[in-house]
Formats: C-alpha cells, sequence, structure tokens
C-alpha cells in the first residue's frame, strides 16, 4: 500500500464523550447513512478529525462530512446535514 | 479543585506577545478537519475569483513561485489556545497578487476555498498592507502536507483557523459569508487579542 | 376534536437512553508499575455505573491557575471488578500522561467522566471466535476484555496477536502468561519490533499479512476483530485482515492517533 497513512484520522467513538453530553443514547453504535454515497457506518466508526475543536466525522467511504459537533461559549452547534438517516436499535 | 502535582509545562511567554488565555508552545501541533490533501505540483492553481465563481486570474505553481516573494517571522495563535513565537514562512503577498493580476479588489470580503473542502472567510482590508501572504514555505523548506503542502494563507493577526491549509484560491464577497468553522459557531473576524473565539465574543 | 394517534411503535419499544455522565472526583488508591514508562492506577470512583469492556473514561487534570487538560484512556479493568483501573504510557512531552505514569501518587485525586464509548466493545455474552490485535498500549481495552473473558467459565476461543517493542516492553506479560496457562481457549502470540532477547522464537517484525496468516483466527470461521493501538499501526492491521478476506463489518478498531501523539 503506498497511500500515506492519515495520522491524525481518529475512530468516530473517541468523539463519543462528547456526543453522549447531546444525545440521548448511545450514538456511538447508531448506524448512520451518508447523504453523499449511501454507505451506512456505526457513528463510532466514522473518520474523526479536529476533536480539540469539537469533533468532524466523515465518511469512511467518500469523506463527506456527516456530522459536525462544537460548543461555542453556551451552546451546542450540531450539523447532521450529512447523514441522511440515523438508526438506533430499541432496547428490550 | 486544583489536581495536586499538576503543572503543565506552558509557559506565559514574553508580556505583550501572548494573547488572552494562550499559552506558548515550542512544537507545532497540527489540527485538520479531514485527510490531508495530496497534490500535483503539475496541475495545481491558485485562483481569484468573482462571487459568481468566475475566474479573475489564475497562477500556475511555477508562476506562482516566480513571484516577487515576502518572507516575514510572526507569532502565531491557534483558538485550542497554543501560540508559537516566531514562526518563519515565506510566500507571495495578497497585494503582490493583486498587482500581478492588475486589479483591484472587485468586493471587501473574501472566501478562501481549499483542496478537501475547507473554507475560511476573511475581510479584503485584513489580507492588505502586506499583512498576508500565500506561504509555501515554513522554518526554510517546503510545507509538509500536514501543514497545508503545497500552499497555505498565512494570515497571522487573526486565530490560525483562517490561515486555510491547502489553499486554491480566494473567492470576493460583497457580504461576508461563514466559512467552515464560522457556520459551526466559531467567530466570524477572529482576533485572538479580543479573544474572538466564538460567535458573539 | 379528534385525538391525533400517536405511531404506535414510537410509544412501544424504548430507546437505550443514556444516564448523564457527570465529571466525578476520584481518588487513586493504588499504583502498579507494568513497565519502565506504563502504569496503571487504581481507582475509587463514587457511585460508578459500571462499564463494558472495551470503553473508556476522560480525564480531567486542573493546575493552580485553573488552567484544564483534558484526555481519554481506555479501561483496563474488567466489568467485574469494583474498582476502575486505567494504564497509561507516559509520552515524551505529553501533557497529562506524564502526571499520571510519572508525579501522581495513591491518595491524589483529579476528575474522570465515563464510561464512554459503545461502538469499540465486547462482551462474554456475544458469539466468538475472538481476535485481538494490540499495538504497544493499544493492549487496555483488549485486555479488559480478556479479564472480563476470564471471568466467566463458558469462554469464547480467544487469540491476542501482541506487537510490543522489546521484551521488556510488553505490558501486562505476567498476567497474560498466567491467562493462558489457565485456559486452553486462549492463545497469546507477541511479536518484538525492535529489540529481542537471545533464543526469542516468536515472530520478530510488524505484523502483516504473514503473520495473520500464521496466527490469527481463520477467515472462515468468522471472527470478531478488535484492532488497537497507533494509528499507522491499526491501519495497516485492518488492511491486512481485509487482504486476507475478512469481513469489513467483522473488524472494529480504536485509533490511538499518531505514534507517540500528544498524552
Amino acid at each position: 500500500m503506498t497511500v500515506p497513512v492519515d495520522e491524525l484520522r481518529l475512530d468516530g467513538n473517541a468523539a463519543a464523550g462528547l456526543l453522549d453530553q447531546i444525545f440521548a443514547f448511545e450514538v456511538t453504535s447508531a448506524a448512520a447513512t451518508c447523504d453523499g454515497c449511501g454507505k451506512i457506518s456505526a457513528v463510532g466508526a466514522l473518520m474523526l478529525y479536529a476533536r480539540a475543536m469539537g469533533a468532524v466525522l466523515r465518511c469512511p467511504a467518500c469523506a463527506q462530512v456527516m456530522i459536525v459537533v462544537t460548543a461555542p461559549r453556551g451552546s451546542w452547534c450540531i450539523d447532521l446535514r450529512g447523514v441522511r438517516i440515523m438508526q438506533i436499535a430499541a432496547t428490550a | 479543585m486544583a489536581t495536586r502535582g499538576f503543572s503543565p509545562k506552558r509557559s506565559g511567554g514574553p508580556p505583550g506577545r501572548v494573547p488572552p488565555g494562550q499559552h506558548v508552545v515550542t512544537d507545532f501541533p497540527v489540527l485538520s478537519a479531514g485527510p490531508t490533501p495530496r497534490s500535483q505540483l503539475a496541475t495545481w492553481t491558485f485562483t481569484l475569483e468573482d462571487e459568481q465563481s468566475h475566474e479573475l486570474h489564475r497562477w500556475s505553481w511555477q508562476e506562482l513561485l516566480a513571484l516577487p516573494s515576502t518572507e516575514f517571522t510572526v507569532d502565531i495563535h491557534c483558538v485550542t489556545t497554543w501560540t508559537k513565537l516566531g514562526t518563519r514562512w515565506k510566500g507571495v503577498s495578497f497585494d503582490q497578487l493583486m498587482r500581478a493580476a492588475g486589479r483591484e479588489p472587485p468586493a471587501p470580503y473574501v472566501m478562501a476555498f481549499c483542496d478537501g473542502g475547507y473554507t475560511t472567510n476573511l475581510p479584503v482590508a485584513d489580507l492588505r498592507g502586506e499583512r498576508a501572504i500565500v506561504a509555501y514555505e515554513y522554518d526554510g523548506a517546503p510545507l509538509t502536507p500536514e501543514h497545508g503542502f503545497p500552499a497555505r494563507l498565512l494570515v497571522p493577526h487573526l486565530y490560525f483557523w483562517k490561515s486555510a491549509k491547502w489553499v486554491r484560491g480566494l473567492r470576493f464577497m460583497p457580504v461576508d459569508h461563514p466559512g467552515f468553522w464560522e457556520t459551526h459557531g466559531y467567530h466570524m473576524y477572529g482576533d485572538p487579542w479580543r479573544e474572538q473565539r466564538y460567535d458573539g465574543d | 376534536m379528534m385525538a391525533t394517534k400517536v405511531t404506535d411503535a414510537a410509544t412501544a419499544q424504548r430507546l437505550p437512553t443514556l444516564p448523564r455522565i457527570p465529571w466525578r472526583e476520584v481518588e487513586i488508591l493504588e499504583i502498579v508499575t507494568e513497565t519502565e514508562r506504563v502504569r496503571s492506577l487504581v481507582l475509587r470512583v463514587p457511585d460508578w455505573p459500571g462499564h463494558v469492556a472495551g470503553q473508556h473514561v476522560d480525564v480531567r487534570l486542573t493546575a493552580e491557575d485553573g488552567y484544564r487538560a483534558e484526555r481519554s484512556y481506555s479501561i483496563a479493568s474488567p466489568p467485574e471488578r469494583a474498582e476502575v483501573v486505567l494504564t497509561v504510557e507516559r509520552v515524551e512531552d505529553g501533557e497529562v500522561s506524564p502526571y499520571l505514569a510519572g508525579e501522581a501518587r495513591p491518595g491524589d485525586r483529579f476528575e474522570l467522566r465515563g464510561p464512554i464509548g459503545s461502538y469499540f466493545t465486547w462482551s462474554a455474552s456475544l458469539p466468538g471466535p475472538l481476535q485481538l490485535v494490540a499495538g504497544g498500549s493499544g493492549i487496555v481495552p483488549l485486555m479488559a476484555m480478556l479479564r472480563h473473558r476470564a471471568q466467566h467459565c463458558h469462554r469464547v476461543p480467544a487469540r491476542l496477536l501482541f506487537s510490543s517493542r522489546s521484551l521488556d516492553s510488553i505490558i501486562y506479560r505476567p498476567e497474560l502468561e498466567r491467562l493462558v496457562s489457565e485456559d486452553a481457549e486462549l492463545d497469546v502470540v507477541h511479536t518484538l519490533t525492535r529489540e529481542v532477547p537471545p533464543g526469542w522464537s516468536g515472530p520478530q517484525r510488524r505484523v502483516d499479512v504473514d503473520m495473520l496468516r500464521d496466527h490469527a483466527v481463520p477467515r472462515h470461521q468468522r471472527p470478531h476483530i478488535y484492532i488497537c493501538g497507533p494509528t499507522p499501526f491499526v491501519e495497516s492491521v485492518a488492511d491486512a485482515f481485509l487482504t486476507l478476506g475478512n469481513d469489513p463489518a467483522a473488524i472494529r478498531t480504536e485509533r490511538f492517533g499518531p505514534t507517540g501523539g500528544k498524552g
């Protein structure tokens, strides 16, 4: 493989501490459909960048931005534009 | 409630050099909103566009390097609170680009756009007066991929998210519109001396 | 006015809601030296809700002037243990790890939030076989899984492939030896990448396709694969599993960031 390793990329699971404060459910196991290419990934498996500024979660297949979360002073700012559908399994 | 024995090695820096809420680092942290773009210099261009995305002027890599260059040594301030003093850059100033294009800026704002899709907005007034360059060297060597190779915008008097990596051009806008981080709650202008990190600061 | 009928499905089933996860002040009960650069912290966490193996916590340190630094650490202890144990590697020029794996002493307190993350988890009720691959300190969440597995009588077959720089840098080595000696269904293979002791008969290189072919659970047995460590390590091991034809959906990864990244 000659593709250089993207050392800055983490897994979406590493943003769980931030995301769990916003969503009422375990979002890292939710299945998110990419609005760009249609691939369905667990949020925990998305590509995570820029954790120091918030979280930018991208589709692992096409790199489209799916979720952006930031915490500007006094609020949460959530962008789910890149997620067409998010599906959460009901609990027993 | 302080943690006993925790005293991070951060320094306050020389008086007057470090904006509020910042601390000085000696390394050069890297932050990116996406995968590192891999550019082909043979097809790389830097473009000035009007608000309809019509091209006003373009330079190839060789043409950019042939323009008179500027070198400066500046302090840089990241909104994530690190500040790095005395960083040395070389590139082509915005003023020089406009001279080479033979025109005045057609609008008071720009959106910088980049490989990988990143954008950030700036007032033209903050690019003029030799305050901003399209940088292609850091510390005497070409930029590395994670630091923006082949070229990044450098606007050191604003928070460093405005110094867009992998920059490919500037689109002039009559009205200020938010770029990537600005859309997500970061400040439209970003003056570190007034601690303008977030919208509303 | 007619009553509006609410969708039956939405009222009939339950969302797996999360309890709010607050910052808690925790106390260090004991510090265990694992290797020269790695220490485990045994913590008393008040009102700890319990966790699943593979989850992590956020740790927050506050300096005298109010400056705060936060990092995430995988939980090393199994859910069956009352104390929460973190294993921390001291990173050169790190900010938080020199404190946790250096300065900290029993009795010290800091803040912790967790448990966090539901994606990179494993519990003994899941089917096997289990294939774990660790690079350096990537062993921590996988060790929580193995410790949890050891608490159960009915154990799925499990294999660990563990890459370390040298024999002395292998984290948890004595305990892994003990777990293997007590369990016919557990295999551990160590590969060393920098320094090899005399007489070493194990692999001595980075994990690659051939090593997986020789030592990992074969694809046709449909293993559940967990890979953890520095980002370049995780990428190359995941690619190697894909090259061998493993189902991408069966592979879970936890990238720790760049090698020697900011700790």
